[in-house]
């Protein structure tokens, strides 16, 4: 249970670190706060001979509004997000998926960038980047770029970023006006990977019918899903006429890649997931009437 | 692979030492500190045994190599007790409450609830189980576990040790 050798790079910048993943190739690998990275090395899943350790870089913490988004420095841990005022104000989707992650021990190394740069389709944050349409602030030595949340999960553990490429932050869309935002799982433990989850986000307009929708759904694809064509079936219709089993049914019905394994079958999960679904819209519509 | 210099604060005893890299905070403080205290269960962030204070945060040690902790300040279960070696108010909750048999998860469970309790003054039971689900036991099934901190949150209000 010890890791293999490595060297250890602390950079103090995101210039520096940019630097070292360009000179280093793809021999390197980013560490933040280590709660994915640091089993995987323990377990030997995976084998680095370079870490470049991003804890040291002040540009990469912090929470702020930037114009209507919610910027969240890569190496920002979940803990402070959990905690942030500012977070919940602005993407309450954040704040409420934040004590689903691990531990509270955990998440006082975790990090939001870590999370979503890890891509672990039973993750909550690249769930909820998705289904917010987020986008990552990414940087190499040859300069930056921003990558839409809906370009950026690959498959499983892996995304667009190239391997110079390092994660900045990310950029949430703020919604304003009459919205509401709920997150729900099933997992056989708390703190557990979730069997299946979804993490629901709504808007209504003066009349009471459904501005926007936002469906991200957890432990349900080999990436983080989201139910794009349930969303476009739900805009524009009145809020009250609509039946959170039916948004469940609706959004689980185009999924493919459904994993089973010993905690349960795609068939079951998927059930999970819809009940999941229906479960957060009651919340999040409820909120969204009130408000 | 080179050894890097790494110094850090443990229970108020500035460290300075030469690790490996790969060389975890949970093994610098047992091998090198010889605070053995701080027990390892499954070496993967699992079972919360060898979880310690840096910078007052409960973390798992397990998860993060020494050189993290460079300028760090850690407390681990070493650090707990009062200087004369009195217990705190956790410890002497978990030995009022039956909150441990075979005491191998317990350095863990008490670093946790003393950061837990610091943050949560008044807990709920279902904040308590919250903060507990980070840390595994097998012998005692929570339940003293549970009776202990709910004592040392009631005698933290009270001012009592």
């Amino acid at each position: 249970m010890k890791p293999a050798p490595f060297e250890y790079h602390a950079p103090d910048t995101v210039a520096e670190a940019a630097g070292l993943l360009a000179e280093l190739g793809d021999g390197a690998k980013v560490l933040a706060g280590g709660q994915s990275l640091v089993p995987m090395l323990a377990l030997r899943l995976a084998v680095f001979e370079h870490l470049v350790d991003i804890g040291h870089v002040a540009e990469l913490q912090g929470i702020e509004r930037r114009d209507d988004s919610l910027w969240v420095g890569a190496g920002t841990t979940q803990a402070r997000v959990e905690a942030s005022a500012e977070a919940a104000a602005a993407v309450p989707l954040l704040t409420k998926a934040t004590p689903f992650i691990g531990h509270f021990q955990i998440r006082n190394r975790g990090t939001l960038g870590g999370s979503i740069a890890h891509a672990d389709p039973a993750a909550e944050y690249p769930a909820v980047a998705l289904a917010l349409d987020a986008s990552m602030q990414v940087v190499s030595s040859a300069g930056s770029r921003t990558i839409p949340a809906r370009d950026f999960f690959d498959g499983l553990w892996t995304t667009t970023m190239e391997p110079d490429e390092l994660l900045a932050g990310v950029s949430f869309p703020i919604w304003g006006g009459r919205s509401g935002f709920a997150v729900e799982e099933f997992a056989r433990r708390h703190g557990d990977f979730a069997i299946a989850g979804a993490a629901v986000g709504l808007q209504v307009d003066g009349p009471g019918a459904i501005r926007r929708c936002a469906i991200g759904l957890i432990g349900l694809g080999s990436t983080p899903e989201r139910a794009e064509a349930a969303e476009l079936e739900l805009v524009g219709r009145p809020i009250a006429d609509i039946e959170p089993e039916d948004v469940g049914r609706l959004a689980v019905a185009d999924l493919e890649s459904v994993p089973a394994d010993l905690h349960g079958s795609a068939d079951f999960r998927k059930r999970v997931g819809a009940a999941m679904v229906a479960r957060a819209w009651t919340t999040a519509s409820a909120e969204a009437r009130s408000g | 692979m080179g050894e890097v210099s790494v110094q850090m604060t443990v229970n108020g005893r500035r460290r300075v030492d030469t690790v490996e890299p790969r060389l975890t905070l949970a093994d610098f403080l047992r091998e090198r500190c010889r605070l053995t205290g701080t027990h390892l269960g499954c070496e993967h962030g699992v079972c919360g045994a060898c979880t310690v204070l840096v910078d007052g945060a409960a973390v798992r040690s397990c998860l993060m190599f020494a050189v993290q902790a460079n300028g760090a300040e850690v407390t681990t279960i070493e650090g707990i007790a009062a200087p004369d070696g009195g217990l705190s108010p956790v410890q002497a909750a978990f030995r009022d409450c039956h909150g441990l048999q075979c005491g191998f998860c317990t350095p863990g469970f008490v670093v946790t609830v003393t950061a837990f309790l610091r943050d949560h003054p008044s807990p709920t039971d279902v904040q308590i189980r919250e903060g507990l689900s980070g840390t595994l036991c097998r012998c005692t099934g929570y339940q003293g576990i549970l009776s202990a901190v709910r004592q040392a949150a009631a005698s933290g209000r009270d001012g009592q040790p």
